[in-house]
């Protein structure tokens, strides 16, 4: 017998457990201290030649840190979302998961069994007509022959596409291929299934019935494990969700905070996290927020409701204590508005650096900016970050509250001075 | 609580950290799967469809007896000369389809490699598998070129699947070897390009082995296990009164060299594809 022996030594795949009795079942992913790199070489040698003529620099190689120290479980039954920037490490993580690419250091394992793929179509063909292709994709993932044919009018139904059965896939338009792929994944028979950006394409109404089917197999207890950049996927359908930050897992919990977090690390340049409390890490304290229209009076201290009107020059400002010396701090008033995007940040080193603080130290930092902001509600994030911007001192989420009013609403976040010409002709 | 609803087979699959055994089904089914996706695909479009895969050997045939019987006169007084050549251009048109598939084969199936965990092997092996689809069409017509020429039907016929099948493991072997060094020195293209060359003129194809120095013959077979795959089938297909490959090589002791080069050209290719295996997506 030929060895298929390809699967790497650290993913094993156990036994499905099933707990009769009243404890927590065992995750059905688990996966620990997981670290993955992937080496870069600085130039890319890919010929003999090469090889043979410089065969000292070939070893010089920068890494590329895609996944460090990842730990974490994931419930059989649960609904888990991983979200992150682009080149966060998700579809590495995915394909670990998967067992695509072998770990450098840690395990993961995964109880049940697991579909092999990470996105839809996996070999769909283009000159193959749809009834090939499902036959195709569907053996690709897992299931027998027999079976796809059993199922195969059930997936074209579900695809909508009876009348295009025969109608080879590259005369298809790319939302009517998805449909056909997301319609053969869910035949498959996995218990965890690994899904790499669905949602993405389809129109409205089969939106709602892929929406549909998450829900059925979330009813079933079927683990999924889904990587998005939709929040609003993720705060529908997740019972938890992790957020990667350059190969590090920031956080993990609650959808809401998790969405909101990740809103935060792509819009706006606040720290990473929350005041890292390392030991080592200089102190500093932000006293007090607020936000007036320049030369009006500061409000009262407790009232952090502010209504300015649009185009009025605008001031920001934040009060800092310093306990420990600082070189250069970077302070920093992040704007969200009503759907937490970040539309603005007032950042001090725009203006070059801060300079040195020393311990006890006070600051007061204002920002004056023409307010052009569009009509909305925003909430002010004041925070104080080291000069290189890795650790976040003090940060007080939402501190105040920003309500801009205008004549009328134009429809974007901003409403730049614009000068209007119309010429006839 | 983690298995839903399953219909019985699947949940049989599910039950044991054995992957190997589910995963071979899978493995067969995927393999044989892309094989035949790849034999159906490989003429499409085409108006002649699956007669290209015979007119391919066929057009060489052509040319080259031709040269050898017309111009250069090389099978002369060898029986069967033409089913001879037409044979050995077949067999010889499955090596290099199976290898030359296989150079680019992991290439070719990056998107699966990378959005799918399964059996790598089922790549190189469905390559394989594709070109001995070719080869039975093939010998199909050789088969019926042989029965117009007037061949008499003998036994030792059914040493034939046997011999292809070492054809089959050398070819493979190569295929298993050729797509993971593929994958990290893309000079290995042309580089087997020419080797098959040499590999071509260097198997008693055009010629027969009797017809050369006998000490060279030996060295020839030692070094080339597809001469001496050739050689057998000449004796045992076409004419008894040729030489075996025993007798061509020397001894049956020595016919042991070229059946040693195809096993550890088989083993090698496996052991390396093993080892790559695992990281041939993330090196592609």
């Amino acid at each position: 017998m030929v060895p298929f022996a390809d699967l790497p030594a650290t993913v094993r795949q156990p036994a499905v457990g099933r707990q009769r009795d009243g404890s927590s079942p065992p995750p059905a992913v688990s996966v620990e201290r997981v670290s993955k790199r992937f080496r870069l070489p600085h130039e890319q040698y890919s010929t003999l030649k090469q090889r043979v003529l410089h065969p000292r620099r070939s070893r010089t190689f920068s890494e590329l840190r895609a996944l460090e120290d990842v730990s974490f479980d994931i419930a059989p039954g649960e609904f888990f979302g991983i979200v992150g920037r682009n080149g966060s490490g998700k579809s590495t993580l995915l394909k670990c998961l998967a067992g695509i690419y072998g770990v450098d250091n840690g395990r993961v394992d995964v109880r049940g069994r697991l579909s092999p793929f990470i996105e839809l179509g996996v070999g769909f063909h283009p000159e193959l007509s749809a009834r090939d292709n499902v036959a195709i994709n569907a053996i690709m993932l897992g299931l027998t022959r027999k079976q796809a044919l059993e199922r195969f009018d059930e997936i074209i139904a579900f695809a909508e596409l009876e009348e295009f059965v025969d109608l080879k896939l590259k005369n298809y338009s790319s939302g009517m291929s998805v449909r056909l792929g997301f319609a053969v994944a869910i035949q498959v028979d996995a218990d965890v299934l690994l899904v790499d950006e669905v949602l993405a394409v389809g129109d409205a109404s089969f939106q709602q019935k892929c929406f549909d089917e998450f829900d059925r197999l979330k009813a079933e207890g079927r683990t999924i494990v889904f990587v998005t950049h939709g929040m609003d996927s993720v705060r529908r359908f997740c019972d938890r969700a992790m957020l990667l930050e350059r190969g590090n897992l920031v956080d993990i919990g609650d959808p809401e905070e998790i969405a909101a977090k990740y809103a935060e690390v792509n819009f706006g340049t606040v720290g990473d996290d929350g005041p890292s409390a390392a030991p080592g890490t200089p102190r500093a304290r932000i006293t007090r927020t607020w936000c007036a229209a320049a030369g009006g009076p500061v409000p009262e201290v407790g009232d952090d409701t502010v209504t300015i009107a649009q185009g009025d020059d605008c001031v920001a400002c934040m009060e800092v204590e310093l306990h420990d010396a600082l070189e250069d701090p970077v302070f920093s008033i992040n704007f969200r508005n009503d759907v937490r995007h970040t539309i603005y940040v007032a950042r001090s080193d725009r203006g070059g650096p801060t300079g040195s603080f020393a311990a006890g130290d006070r600051a007061t930092v204002r920002f004056r900016f023409p307010n052009w902001l569009g009509p909305s509600v925003y909430t002010l994030t004041p925070s104080v970050v080291t000069s290189d911007g890795r650790r976040t001192l003090d940060q007080r989420v939402d501190a105040v509250t920003l309500r801009v009013e205008a004549p009328r609403f134009s429809g974007g976040v901003a409403d730049l001075p614009t000068e209007i010409e119309v010429e006839r002709s | 609580m983690s298995a839903g609803v399953q219909p019985a087979p699947v949940a049989a699959q599910s039950r044991g950290p054995s992957a190997l055994g589910g995963d071979l089904r899978r493995a067969l089914s995927l393999t044989w799967m892309l094989a035949v996706t790849d034999f159906k695909l490989r003429y499409f479009g085409s108006v002649l469809g699956y007669l290209w895969t015979l007119m391919r050997p066929l057009m060489l045939f052509g040319v080259l007896y031709f040269v050898f019987t017309q111009v250069i006169r090389f099978g002369e007084g060898v029986p069967y000369y033409p089913v001879y050549l037409l044979t050995g251009i077949v067999l010889f048109t499955y090596f290099s389809e199976t290898t030359t598939g296989g150079v680019g084969c992991l290439m070719a199936r990056e998107n699966l490699l990378r959005k799918m965990h399964f059996p790598r092997i089922a790549i190189p092996i469905s390559v394989s598998l594709s070109a001995l689809f070719n080869l039975g069409l093939n010998l199909v017509a050789v088969f019926v070129f042989a029965m117009i020429s007037g061949v008499p039907i003998r036994m030792s016929w059914l040493q034939f699947p046997f011999l292809v099948l070492l054809l089959a493991l050398f070819a493979i072997g190569f295929a298993m070897l050729l797509s993971v060094l593929y994958v990290r020195f893309r000079d290995i293209q042309p580089i087997w390009d020419v080797v098959l060359q040499i590999t071509f003129y260097a198997s008693p194809i055009l010629y027969v082995v009797s017809k050369l120095p006998a000490e060279y013959v030996r060295e020839m077979m030692a070094a080339n296990p597809i001469a001496t795959i050739l050689t057998q089938m000449r004796h045992a297909m076409l004419d008894p009164g040729a030489p075996t490959a025993a007798e061509a090589i020397g001894s049956e002791v020595r016919l042991l060299i070229p059946l040693a080069t195809i096993v550890a050209i088989f083993a090698l290719g496996l052991w390396m594809f093993k080892r790559e295996a695992p990281r041939i997506a993330e090196n592609l």
